[in-house]
């Protein structure tokens, strides 16, 4: 059941599902704050996965039986919820991936092999992950395409006008990340989506860390596809999805060969399976599709009114902390519209030794370039430190992260 | 002293020291104490790419012993590198190759060699591996 009202959320009560958290790493309480880079799970999860394996398993779809009965069952249950989860028309538009990376991939090599020719333009911005930039890449070598890239400011903001400008009717796609992993921007998704239909654009939306967050309406934003990864939404790893328009899935070719993708098969021809189908060979990843639509429920009952309410006072606290403990503190990426992400730099200290340091003071973050090199490379720093938040997090846990950052910086500067 | 011997003697200082924090204190200031590199030196040449942090290798050949500088942006890295340096430097391309690093593992710190730690330490002892025999090969 999703939230209508924000109230305050009782995060005691939700760390008691997450078992993970209640350790100590080098004799101190662990600080998890490296949600941008991976989720840790709730038990309801884990346990999806467990009586998964322990009471419901059977291969899916094709066995007469009652257990693969069952599992189909499930299986296609899942599919519902995803569906929801994107709000799609339909769950025929709902493929499940490896994850966003794959996701990304099958649309630059299926999609690209029926619509992207030579002297095309693929649009990207430059607070992409490398994994929005190089699939492109590959594309636009194989079809003699031209890659083009959004500025930012300064802030951390795409340039909006000069994405006007970079539009023409050689764009053929514009792929873009809903939230920077580094950099925390929330981007104007609908605006890009509808200028790129101006001009007759498809448009893919990386969801990966704007998932975690908030809720996902592929429909309101009117993209072509959308991707993101469930061991960021609490799910396990190794699962994503991909939601596609129904008229351009059916209109590109499969992506890999093999069982399920499959009509009939003769050596003379062979004739592809429906949607979803057609784009999931082999069997299916089913054990993690089970707990990856147990953490949408589990997302939808704890409320994305209820996680964007603590989430961004969590951002705003952190923020403030930082700013009132470190007069060298520099916050990489200050966009107005922000999710529960900080990068920031102390002084001329080192990322790695920032983050080793915290390491060992039990607190958990990412440090270097959080594979987004070109984005470093034009804001002109070697990487940043970032702490993430998710529901879970507390403001007691910010409160040791700064303790910790004073002890490093005494022993850094 | 021997490469063993020096080894042991790194071992025997950090055994002092019971609290991470201390012990990187004192790595960060055997950074600091670090014979530093001209600024010249430090170019693609003499790189050591690491994911994360980066390290320069300058290494000097001196009367049939390999003698090393090195240096990195990261001041763990570079007390790291300091240790290395400390306990590889002024020994024949043969004592080198021959090393085995078994004080790393022994303080407490064999995650920053790992290859995925990206601090381009791991990268660092291969090359002055390399140079040993590569040195060696060009002398027989």
């Amino acid at each position: 059941m999703e939230a209508t009202t924000a109230m305050a959320l009782n995060i005691e009560e939700i760390r008691e599902d997450f078992p993970i958290l209640h350790q100590e790493v080098y004799n101190k309480p662990l600080v998890y704050f490296d949600n941008a880079a991976s989720t840790q799970k709730p038990l309801q999860v884990v346990e999806a996965l467990t009586n998964y394996y322990l009471n419901d398993h059977a291969n899916v779809h094709r066995g007469v039986h009652y257990l693969s009965q069952k599992a189909t069952d499930k299986f296609e249950a899942a599919r519902e919820t995803t569906k929801r989860f994107f709000n799609a028309e339909s769950s025929d538009e709902v493929i499940f991936t490896k994850g966003t990376t794959d996701g990304i991939n099958l649309v630059a090599y299926s999609f690209g092999e029926a619509f992207i020719k030579e002297g095309d333009e693929i649009i990207i911005s430059t607070m992409e992950h490398h994994s929005n930039i190089v699939p492109w890449q590959m594309l636009c070598d194989r079809k003699k395409a031209i890659l083009r890239v959004i500025p930012i400011s300064d802030k951390g903001e795409l340039d909006m006008e000069a994405y006007q400008n970079l539009l023409s009717s050689k764009t053929k796609l514009v792929s873009v990340v809903h939230t920077s992993n580094a950099l925390g921007t929330i981007n104007p998704v609908k605006e890009i989506t509808q200028s790129a239909k101006s001009v007759n654009a498809y448009v893919l939306i990386d969801g990966a860390q704007a998932a975690p967050h908030q809720k996902i309406d592929v429909q309101e934003i009117g993209c072509d596809f959308y991707v993101f990864s469930g061991h960021k939404i609490f799910g396990p790893t190794g699962i994503g999805a991909l939601y596609g328009k129904r008229e351009i899935l059916e209109a590109m070719p499969p992506y890999q060969g093999g069982g399920e993708m499959i009509k009939t098969v003769t050596f003379e021809k062979t004739t592809y399976n429906e949607l979803p189908f057609k784009f999931e060979a082999g069997t299916p990843n089913i054990a993690d599709v089970m707990g990856f639509a147990v953490a949408m429920d589990y997302m939808n009952s704890v409320g994305y009114e209820n996680i964007q309410a603590h989430e961004n006072a969590l951002l705003k606290y952190a923020t403030d902390q930082l700013k009132q403990n470190f007069e060298n503190v520099r916050i990489i990426g200050e966009a107005d519209n922000k999710a529960s992400v900080i990068s920031f730099l102390l002084g001329n200290a080192h990322p790695y030794d920032v983050g080793a340091l915290l390491d060992k003071m039990g607190i958990a973050v990412r440090t270097g370039h959080h594979c987004t090199e070109p984005l470093m490379n034009r804001l002109n720093i070697p990487g940043t430190v970032r702490a993430s938040f998710a529901f879970y997090n507390t403001f007691e846990e910010i409160d040791l992260m700064i303790n910790a950052l004073k002890r490093a910086e005494k022993m850094l500067m | 002293m021997s490469i063993e011997e020096k080894q042991n003697e790194i071992i025997e200082e950090f055994a002092m020291f019971d609290d991470w924090m201390d012990k990187y204190e004192y790595i960060i200031s055997l950074g600091k104490e670090l014979e530093p590199i001209e600024e010249a030196q430090k170019n693609e040449e003499n790189l050591v790419k690491g994911c994360q942090s980066q390290v320069w290798l300058v290494t000097k050949v001196i009367e049939g012993k390999l003698v090393f500088l090195a240096d990195s942006d990261a001041l763990i890295t570079k007390g790291l590198i300091g240790l290395l340096v400390r306990v590889l430097t002024n020994h024949s391309p043969k004592e080198i190759m021959d090393a085995e690093l078994f004080f790393i593992d022994e303080i407490g710190l064999k995650e920053h060699l790992s290859p995925n730690r990206a601090n381009g330490l791991a990268s660092m002892v291969k090359k002055m591996k390399t140079y040993s025999i590569a040195y060696s090969a060009l002398n027989n």
